[in-house]
């Protein structure tokens, strides 16, 4: 039926997120908090994060824009992220923030963020 | 009373409470556990919570650490465990930790999404009971419990054996806590270390100690009891029974004392090593440590204070610590720089030390113990009173009656002190001391305000110091109590009645008092308490035994020189304050130590002609008491030289070295006024200017911690930190 074929759609989304390795088992976890009590716990989260992330994502970009960069700032919006996407399950963010950290931490964020840019408006 | 100091600083925890909630649910334990987690992160946030409630406990989020503080402060027993964030925009997360550490003492997660060895290691150092890596699952969620349990049943145990019969609070006893935990009671326990200086002071103690936990936080006073203790009978003699009987504080055990003896020989031996260094400190100490009330939870005074400092540099704190905890116990036999003893106890002996002069300001007990460890956090004003005290009375005792009673009991109290002081003159750092050393306002117990008072008049000879001190009035200051610290306030339990120590609440200003201290000390011999009293302190160093707080005063520690060195000065300057006052009244003598270490600190610099202290100090040292130290430390004062600035560090160092050199010359002072050399380091949290981080408090927590029976490693730096009134140090 039509519900069916909506929820296989679903399913096959959900499940192309995890093999394309944007999403890890902590999503998993928060899908297993979400019960009865929160039907709709996994939707509120990530909508939470979302707003966050824009936020964060926002200083980013003002910081990368600023000259001189502001690499300890950035590092530190680097290491927020990381930590929200990492709580999300958002695995691939995760790992691409920390390779950043690593450019931020040689300095060389000019570098990392051209190869990233892309990621992060299609993110 | 000493009693109550002990009882005081019985790190009531709210454990002790929820373990009564515990005991009705414990077979639902873990269920019902009141959580509190802190996280700037939204996200984080909501997904910590829904997971603790898939938990079964009870959650309570912020999104920011003073929030979370302000909750836990005003139910101390509202919560079982904390879970926070380490990056935080509003306060590093370890500073929180050490914050709760102090105030609270309830087990503390971190958090963060960052592994870094460097990272995981300095939660631990600063006592963090676990860290959890983000993202955070679930199944890690359902274990934290264990810390609960654990850090409840540690204190049990501490109780147990230690055998007093108080304690009867045994777990099992939480119904007995019911009945015994009158409101009284309940408040002091509540207050975990600091608190209910004001009740409990006598009665309530005894109660209050068996009831809850049995855990024995070494406050300053009652470090400052045990300094005296020990130097009464002789550091070879000391034998904890005999120990345990000249302390006659209910609710400690034998095996508290064995224990507590043998840290402090630990640090009497660390502190010889460090001589001219801790003489420094010791002077930074006590000028800068009004916060020292904040470290409450710093039981091991030594070490605690010093960290409280936060000032003092965490090596240098946990060298005086060492030092000073080995030197307490000898105290004349040692050869402990004095330094060294200012460090050990500059809390402790400034109560001693001011004895007489305090004595009459120190009316409350409280005059503390010198912030025996509590980082107080001595409110700028306090502690200025504090160093004003200090000088003259060189008694820390004034640090800050925090009787457990917080701050609030001790700031009236180190008003009073540092008022008096002021006539008497600027009694010694010692009550800069004093207030550094937070020490729950056991000043009056420990007889250190007679400290000042004694200490007073001989300061107001030596006291020149105390114009520097900025005590304004405070001619006496010695009162210790001065010392406790401004921040007294702060700290809850910390009463540093820094208002004595007019040094003390010189602390942020202390920059400026070492100078002062140092110029003045020159002349005066009245050390003041604050710590910059401890710069005095090397002039005078007997005087301010007030310095014994100098550990506290860690705020010299900016001057460290070394704090590193400082630190261990600052103890053993304290210590040996504490001894020299012990005499004196037993009391400020860390006090005077941490001035000491404090006039080491700064003082050596200017003050140079050490003897020229020691002569003050002794002078000072109303009969003696404190001056034994002083003049070592001056002697010593070796590089205390405070940096005018007040780095933390350097002002451990400061202390640290002062303490060293006030420790080695002192030696066969017999304490009875301040003697250096026996006082044991107390990290006198002086109030840090710029705290830069507070896990360096809670690094010097941790060490605290260390105290109860590891040894983490040596305190590099101390700082004071004003977020969360306690010295920071650092590994």
């Amino acid at each position: 039926m039509d519900g069916y074929g909506m929820q296989n759609q679903i399913a096959c989304i959900r499940r192309s997120l995890f093999d394309q390795g944007y999403l890890d088992e902590q999503f998993i976890q928060l899908e297993e908090l979400q019960d009865d009590a929160n039907p709709n716990f996994v939707q509120e989260i990530v909508t939470l994060f979302y707003t966050d992330s824009t936020r964060l994502i926002q200083n980013i970009e003002l910081t990368l824009n600023s000259r001189p960069i502001n690499f300890s700032k950035l590092d530190d919006y680097m290491h927020q992220f990381k930590g929200s996407s990492s709580s999300i399950g958002a695995k691939k963010v995760t790992s691409e923030c920390a390779v950043f950290r690593q450019y931020c931490a040689a300095g060389n964020a000019e570098a990392y963020i051209s190869s990233l840019l892309p990621y992060i408006y299609t993110d | 009373m000493n009693v109550s100091s002990v009882k005081g600083s019985m790190s009531i925890s709210s454990s002790t409470s929820t373990w009564k909630a515990g005991d009705t649910i414990s077979d639902q334990f873990p269920a019902g556990l009141r959580v509190l987690v802190v996280d700037d992160d939204p996200t984080c946030l909501m997904i910590l919570e829904k997971m603790l409630i898939a938990c079964l406990y009870k959650v309570t989020k912020c999104n920011r650490a003073e929030t979370a503080l302000s909750k836990l402060r005003e139910n101390k027993n509202g919560y079982d465990i904390v879970l926070s964030d380490v990056h935080m925009p509003d306060m590093d997360g370890f500073k929180l930790l050490e914050h709760i550490g102090l105030e609270m003492d309830l087990p503390v997660i971190m958090m963060s999404a960052d592994d870094g060895k460097q990272v995981v290691m300095k939660g631990v150092t600063h006592g963090a009971c676990d860290y959890l890596i983000k993202p955070v699952r679930i199944e890690a969620l359902k274990n934290i419990w264990q810390h609960v349990v654990r850090k409840r049943k540690n204190e049990w145990k501490e109780f147990e054996q230690s055998g007093s019969v108080e304690e009867g609070d045994r777990q099992p006893k939480q119904s007995d806590d019911a009945d015994y935990s009158s409101s009284a009671n309940e408040g002091n326990w509540k207050g975990s270390k600091r608190r209910k200086d004001e009740e409990e002071e006598t009665d309530e103690r005894d109660d209050t100690s068996t009831l809850k936990k049995p855990r024995v936080v070494w406050s300053v006073e009652l470090h400052q009891q045990f300094v005296a203790a020990v130097n009464q009978l002789g550091i070879d003699k000391a034998v904890p029974k005999k120990i345990l009987e000249l302390m006659n504080v209910p609710g400690l055990t034998r095996e508290n004392v064995a224990s507590h003896l043998q840290k402090y020989r630990l640090y009497l031996r660390r502190l010889s090593g460090v001589s001219q260094h801790q003489s420094n400190l010791s002077t930074i100490i006590s000028a800068q440590d009004p916060t020292f009330g904040s470290l409450s939870s710093l039981s091991g005074l030594d070490l605690q204070t010093l960290a409280a400092t936060g000032q003092l540099p965490a090596q240098s704190l946990a060298r005086l610590q060492a030092a000073g905890l080995g030197r307490a116990t000898a105290k004349s036999g040692i050869p402990i720089t004095l330094v060294d003893q200012r460090n050990i106890f500059s809390f402790e002996n400034p109560k001693l030390r001011f004895g007489e002069g305090q004595q009459q300001h120190m009316t409350n007990k409280q005059q503390v113990n010198l912030l025996h460890g509590i980082p107080t956090t001595m409110e700028p004003k306090q502690l200025v009173s504090l160093r004003h005290t200090a000088q003259s009375v060189g008694n820390m005792n004034m640090q800050v009656p925090p009787h457990g009673a917080q701050s609030s009991q001790n700031n009236p109290l180190l008003m009073q002190m540092g008022q008096q002081q002021q006539q008497q003159q600027q009694s010694r750092g010692q009550i800069l001391v004093d207030s550094t050393i937070n020490h729950a306002p056991r000043l009056s117990s420990m007889g250190q305000p007679i400290l000042s008072n004694g200490m007073a008049t001989n300061v107001s000879s030596r006291n020149g110091i105390p114009e520097n001190i900025r005590a304004p009035g405070y001619s006496q200051t010695p009162s210790m109590l001065n010392f406790p610290m401004n921040h007294a306030s702060e700290l809850p339990g910390n009463c540093f009645p820094l208002g004595s120590t007019p040094g003390v609440s010189n602390l942020t200003s202390k920059g400026a008092f070492q100078e002062d201290v140092n110029s003045e000390i020159k002349g005066s011999g009245g050390f003041m308490p604050s710590y910059d009293v401890f710069n005095d302190l090397n002039q005078h160093k007997p005087q301010s035994w007030e310095l014994q707080n100098v550990g506290i005063a860690f705020d010299s520690s900016q001057h460290s020189n070394s704090l590193q060195g400082n630190l261990d000065l600052t103890q053993s300057a304290l210590g040996q304050q504490g001894f020299s006052s012990g005499q004196m009244n037993g009391h400020n003598r860390s006090a005077a130590v941490a001035s000491k270490a404090m006039f080491s600190t700064g003082d050596v610099k200017e003050l140079g002609s050490a003897q020229n202290v020691n002569q003050h100090l002794n002078n000072l040292l109303v009969d003696n008491t404190i001056r034994v130290k002083s003049e070592r430390v001056c002697d010593t004062s070796p590089a205390n030289i405070f940096p005018d600035h007040f780095g933390q560090d350097d002002l451990m160092s400061a202390l640290l070295k002062q303490q060293e050199s006030v420790a080695s010359s002192e030696n066969e002072f017999d304490f009875d006024g301040y003697s250096m050399n026996n006082i044991p380091v107390y990290c006198v949290l002086l109030s840090w200017k710029m705290v830069s981080s507070h896990c360096e408090y809670h690094v010097l927590l941790g060490f605290f911690e260390a105290y109860q029976g590891q040894i983490i490693g040596e305190v590099s730096k101390i700082h004071f930190c004003m977020i969360c009134k306690g010295a920071h140090a650092e590994f």
